[in-house]
């Protein structure tokens, strides 16, 4: 579960993590109200969204289609940002009017981008060097890293890329957690001196008690800043909360936001099925993540493109398999659909009577391909045969993919 | 002998009077896996099926029946502790099945059980098969046969997909092994491999990957010195999108990484026989052997 950046800061702050003074708002007036809490003469509007490269993120409308296109690809353009620094209050109602209720094109959002709802408007503050820190889990090691790097601001990847020896690594024992002394040795390796060395200890200390303590699966700091007057402090934070570890937080539910996630995805997630919509026109529904996977490759292979990945678990009732047939039917790009299930837990009988309950009950407009293997799957394929619904049965993946895929070219 | 389960392999199952636990715990006995025993807190000394004694801590169990292997259907909240506990109770092969456990609760059974000399397959797998001897898991028995080909894989259907060609081909399975798709696993593919290799009753491998992290480039390198034995290699996800979860926790191509190009150039490296069709594993072992 991805959450935003003023929640996110919330988070640090309740773990005793300091960081600058903020306010989130939904609109302009709440904004100036925000920034005059605060107090000061400087602030930073910024845009909420659960994606980054903000700041050279461009809006829809503000500036031309090239300029979009250069802000999809993460590459500077005219005009401004979706992180704006404001001098007066005047400014700060300025900013808000232009990004609230428009929509932003980063990097990470693609060319379509995201709808700004959310603002957070926070202290400024003098920047006297930025540097990139996260923490996350190395699955090759099964313990919890701590990266960081001199090289801050966007391009973090780049330089994971190119200078990987830029990046330094700290692995928590998971018995005796991260050591001061780690931290210390990041510190002096980021080339901190003085007071900040300290600052800085401490800060990556507190960051890691809250990665642990709210369960956290990624925790990104980009940047983490240098003030001039020599404190460390969190200037963005984005947080992934583990899913699996949502049971210890019920508090977490109202930072849940589902403008933030795709509408079909949200569907699915009531029924516990696994969906994420993607570009092709054969939409599938399969049992088990991997099995699914290789469904959406195989399509690939005899020449078509998957419209969705879609799990239905390994549990599934008749209620879960009509659901996400109808939501499979909902994308409006799927011409064939492709069933394909290895009734292990599941029995085949079980799934193809909620397949049919979803076609009597929704009709269908598009070629289906079922295929079916493994627990009754002989029952399975009487039901079929018997339903008088133009279903067309397969007897294996190849021949199901190449079923299907002949049927959307009207072949 | 095959891997890791056998004939003489004894059983206890954790969690044995859920619906889960008692469900699959029956469809093992049924196989033929020796289920000696269960365990439920507050439920020692009554029956399972009438027959199979249930405990209140497995360390109970372990005594009164000599278990070796452990099958944990906890619940995600408790089924760190309940590995922790089977592994205390000096239990040496642990298949926790239970999907959804939290990673920080994870972090520390890793170090608990290597400093026990304990395995441990999953969680959030299917489990392990060594066809007409010992099935410990939730995969469909009847699909599979004895045999002399090795299958590990991360998922569940996706195994059964493999077994199931092979078996329709003639080609039985000595183990078939799903090490789940949790970030962190107690077996990897390497693990596996290493194995196959020195079993005398394997002849041949297929390997299934998946997307995401690097264990299978792990297994490809270390195969392309070591392995003696042809492996059939299928990576699942080529089509999936960077930066999306498909499923599996670890199925998500992150920072360039993890991607099944990737993998299946460090599979042909290795010299491992890779399949971009997901439904020519099984023919492809079948051409290997001749």
């Amino acid at each position: 579960m991805k959450i935003h950046e003023f929640q996110a800061k919330e988070v640090l702050r309740k773990h005793g993590v300091p960081t600058l003074q903020g306010a989130a708002a939904h609109t302009p007036e709440q904004a100036v109200a925000g920034a005059q809490s605060i107090g000061g003469s400087v602030w930073v509007v910024k845009s909420q969204v659960h994606a980054g490269g903000r700041g050279k993120g461009r809006f829809v409308g503000e500036v031309d289609d090239e300029a979009l296109d250069k802000a999809a690809r993460g590459d500077d353009a005219p005009g401004k940002g979706g992180v704006r620094v404001c001098k007066d209050l005047d400014a700060v109602r300025a900013a808000a009017q232009a990004m609230l209720g428009n929509t932003l094109v980063t990097k990470q959002t693609g060319r379509d981008g995201a709808v700004v709802r959310k603002l957070y408007v926070e202290q400024g503050c003098q920047i006297a060097k930025e540097f990139y820190l996260a923490i996350m889990l190395d699955r090759a090691r099964g313990q919890v890293l701590v990266m960081c790097s001199a090289e801050g601001g966007t391009e973090i990847e780049e330089v994971a890329a190119h200078r990987p020896e830029a990046i330094l690594k700290a692995w928590a024992d998971p018995l005796t957690g991260f050591g001061t002394w780690q931290a210390r040795d990041l510190a002096f390796g980021l080339g901190f001196t003085g007071k900040a060395v300290n600052n800085f200890v401490k800060l990556v200390q507190g960051l890691f008690r809250a990665y642990n303590a709210a369960d956290c699966s990624m925790l990104e700091v980009n940047p983490l800043i240098l003030t001039a007057d020599e404190q460390v402090l969190p200037l963005d934070a984005k947080i992934t909360f583990d899913d699996n570890a949502l049971f210890r937080h019920p508090e977490y539910e109202s930072y849940y936001d589902a403008a933030e996630e795709d509408p079909q995805e949200v569907e699915a997630a009531k029924y516990e099925l696994s969906y994420v919509k993607l570009d092709g026109n054969i939409g599938c529904m399969v049992n088990g993540a991997g099995l699914a996977m290789a469904t959406m490759d195989i399509i690939k292979f005899y020449g078509e493109e998957p419209a969705n990945f879609l799990d239905v678990g390994g549990g599934a009732t008749r209620e879960k398999v009509t659901a996400a047939f109808k939501i499979i039917t909902a994308d409006s790009a799927v011409k064939g659909i492709l069933v394909n299930i290895f009734g292990g837990i599941m029995k085949c009988d079980v799934i193809v009577e909620g397949v049919l309950a979803a076609v009597r009950e929704t009709g269908l407009e598009v070629p289906l391909v079922v295929r079916i293997e493994g627990t009754n799957v002989d029952l399975g394929k009487k039901i079929i045969a018997g339903s008088g619904l133009r279903v067309i049965s397969a007897d294996s993946m190849s021949d199901a993919a190449e079923k299907i895929v002949a049927a959307v070219r009207g072949v | 002998m095959a891997i890791l389960v056998d004939k003489n392999t004894r059983l206890v199952v954790q969690g044995i009077t859920g619906s889960a636990g008692g469900f699959h715990a029956s469809q093992c006995r049924a196989y033929g896996t020796n289920v000696v025993a269960g365990v439920t807190p507050g439920k020692g000394g009554t029956f399972f099926e009438g027959v199979v004694p249930i405990f209140d801590t497995v360390g109970q169990a372990v005594k009164a029946t000599g278990a070796n292997a452990s099958m944990i259907f906890v619940p995600p909240p408790f089924a760190a502790d309940a590995i922790l506990e089977a592994a205390d109770a000096g239990i040496k092969l642990l298949v926790p099945i239970t999907e959804g456990i939290p990673v920080r609760d994870m972090l520390p059974v890793k170090p608990f059980l290597a400093e026990r000399g304990v395995r441990m397959i999953g969680p959030n797998c299917p489990g392990i098969i060594t066809p007409g001897q010992c099935k410990i898991g939730i995969m469909p028995g009847h699909i599979h046969k004895p045999g002399r080909i090795g299958v590990v894989s991360r998922s569940g259907t996706l195994t059964y997909e493999a077994v199931g060609q092979l078996s329709r081909l003639g080609l039985g399975q000595s183990t078939a092994i799903g090490i789940g798709g949790d970030p962190i696993i107690g077996t990897k593919h390497i693990d596996v491999l290493q194995l196959f290799n020195a079993d005398p009753d394997t002849d041949a491998v297929i390997m299934i990957g998946e997307i995401g992290g690097t264990a299978e480039e792990e297994a490809a390198a270390w195969a392309k010195v070591n392995m003696k034995k042809p492996i059939v290699g299928f990576i699942a996800g080529a089509t999936a999108p960077p930066g999306r979860r498909m499923g599996h926790a670890g199925a998500i191509i992150s920072g360039g990484q993890g991607t099944a190009e990737a993998k299946y150039a460090a599979m042909q490296d290795a010299g491992i026989h890779v399949v971009r069709s997901p439904a020519e594993m099984g023919a492809k072992m079948a051409a290997l052997l001749g």
